[in-house]
């Protein structure tokens, strides 16, 4: 279908496309990449009246790769970020979890702030901010607040965003841990789909093969992916064997609430939560001990 | 409400082209519609068939999945800007007749676009990274098999022509 009348502007700095979100509010939604926002307007699922264009913004679309933190611009695009070994160096999750994004025609548009304020339960890029931590800068005409990932998203496509704020940067924890592994897998009926669910895991290690640090979660088994550090804290000090992951991985599924619907019944959520964090967890501590 | 229309200019085939649209036009009912240039197919429109690929600055995109005005001072190559300048088939076109890689042909531009931008990016691909690169496009006549051929055929044969 065709998307319903609107009004467009294209922002040409963050100061403009606050200013213009403040002016219009709740009638207004910032169009990054358009890969959710565009076929649901078409599906006339949202009727905005104004469309505030930030694709034409360069502010939005740095990178930064410092020694502690990758930060990025809310509109660099998810194709850039997949091919830039610099950040797969530091942060590696990011390029394992993009694989399964989309296409390559939607990669080249779509963009990793888009991907976050979206906030899909099942989306790959949500999942790996709730892993690694990821802090979000949110920006308004005359504030500017930063919010951890666990506390942006609130829901099914919900998050904590207010109607005049515009995501504006994304912090990604970098572990200068020097063994560190990571692992993102999930299950969907095509590749390139949404995850029916997906999971992420980043392990460190010491000489001994000993965990030193882990993180992992699960996406697409409940309203938003969520991360286990209690359940991962468990993991550290261990050489992980089969019986340590599959403890974790199953006391992990055990605490989601995944709903069923015509994809998948919540059992079959689980039973895949539990499966994926096994593997994830396993292919992240292989990763870490090959580290030389 | 009266719907505001917005002066937009790109370049399209490497002609700069000029016009008048609603905000909601998306930009492949612009190429189609108001330009003619119907080569771009336009299957679902929102985003899953890959039909409408047009490459955008250099890189393939779905053309249903942004609007015209989008386009405003960017560069957009379809289906039409592949062939020859003097008229005649790309290498990669002659290689989709020649392994019979189009049966009714609704996916074909789409399927040449993203082609096209894999072997701009990587003139040696595995079959793999074909087969990864025309993931986004679907063939309701299930032809994928001969069109991996015609890729891989089309790689092979630029490569001859560049030795
Ligand atoms: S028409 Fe654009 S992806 Fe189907
Ligand atoms: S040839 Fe018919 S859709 Fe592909």
């Amino acid at each position: 279908m065709k998307a319903p009348p609107f009004e467009y502007v294209r922002a040409t700095s963050v100061e403009e496309a606050c200013a213009l979100l403040g002016q219009y509010g709740d009638g207004a939604k910032v169009l990054a990449g358009g890969q959710n926002l565009v076929p649901m307007m078409a599906f006339r699922l949202l009727h905005p009246s104004w469309l505030i264009d930030i694709n034409e913004i360069p502010a939005l679309k740095f990178v930064a790769v410092e020694t502690d933190v990758v930060r990025m611009g809310a509109c660099a695009r998810q194709c850039d970020i997949q091919r830039d070994d610099a950040i797969a160096a530091r942060a590696p999750l990011l390029r394992q979890a993009l694989s399964f994004v989309g296409h390559a025609q939607t990669r080249n548009r779509g963009t990793v702030g888009g991907s976050l304020a979206h906030a899909d339960p099942s989306a790959e890029l949500p999942l790996v901010a709730q892993v690694l931590g990821a802090s979000l800068v949110l920006r308004a005409a005359s504030s500017t607040r930063t919010l951890p990932a666990s506390s942006f998203f609130s829901g099914p496509m919900m998050t904590e965003l207010r109607p005049d704020e515009c995501l504006e940067q994304i912090h990604w924890p970098v572990w200068r841990d020097r063994k560190t592994g990571s692992s993102f897998n999930e299950i969907s009926r095509r590749h390139g789909d949404f995850a029916i669910v997906a999971a992420a895991a980043q392990i460190a290690v010491d000489d001994d093969d000993r965990c030193t640090r882990a993180a992992f979660g699960v996406g697409g088994a409940g309203p938003m992916p969520v991360a286990f550090p209690d359940l991962a804290q468990r993991l550290v000090g261990c050489r992980l064997g089969e019986d340590e992951l599959d403890d974790v991985a199953w006391d992990a599924a055990a605490a989601l609430e995944p709903d069923s619907d015509i994809h998948a019944t919540a059992a079959y959520r689980r039973h895949l939560a539990g499966v994926l964090v096994t593997r994830v967890l396993q292919s992240a501590y292989e990763a870490a001990k090959a580290v030389p | 409400m009266t719907e505001t229309l917005y002066g937009i200019s790109a370049e399209v085939n490497g002609t700069v082209r000029a016009g008048q649209v609603v905000a909601r036009t998306s930009l492949v009912d612009w190429l189609r519609e108001h330009l003619h240039l119907t080569g771009t197919h336009v299957g679902c429109e929102h985003g899953v068939c890959g039909a409408c690929s047009v490459m955008f600055d250099g890189e393939p995109v779905r053309s249903c999945l942004m609007y015209a005005v989008q386009a405003n001072g960017h560069r957009v190559t379809t289906v039409e800007g592949l062939q020859r300048p003097d008229g005649q088939l790309s290498v990669l076109q002659d290689s989709f007749c020649e392994t019979h890689a189009l049966q009714c042909g609704y996916c074909t531009p789409g399927m040449l676009i993203a082609a096209q931008a894999l072997l701009d990016a990587n003139p040696r691909p595995t079959e793999h990274e074909i087969r990864e690169a025309i993931s986004g496009n679907l063939c309701r006549c299930t032809g994928y098999q001969q069109i991996v051929e015609a890729i891989a055929l089309a790689a092979q044969r630029m490569g001859e022509d560049a030795t």
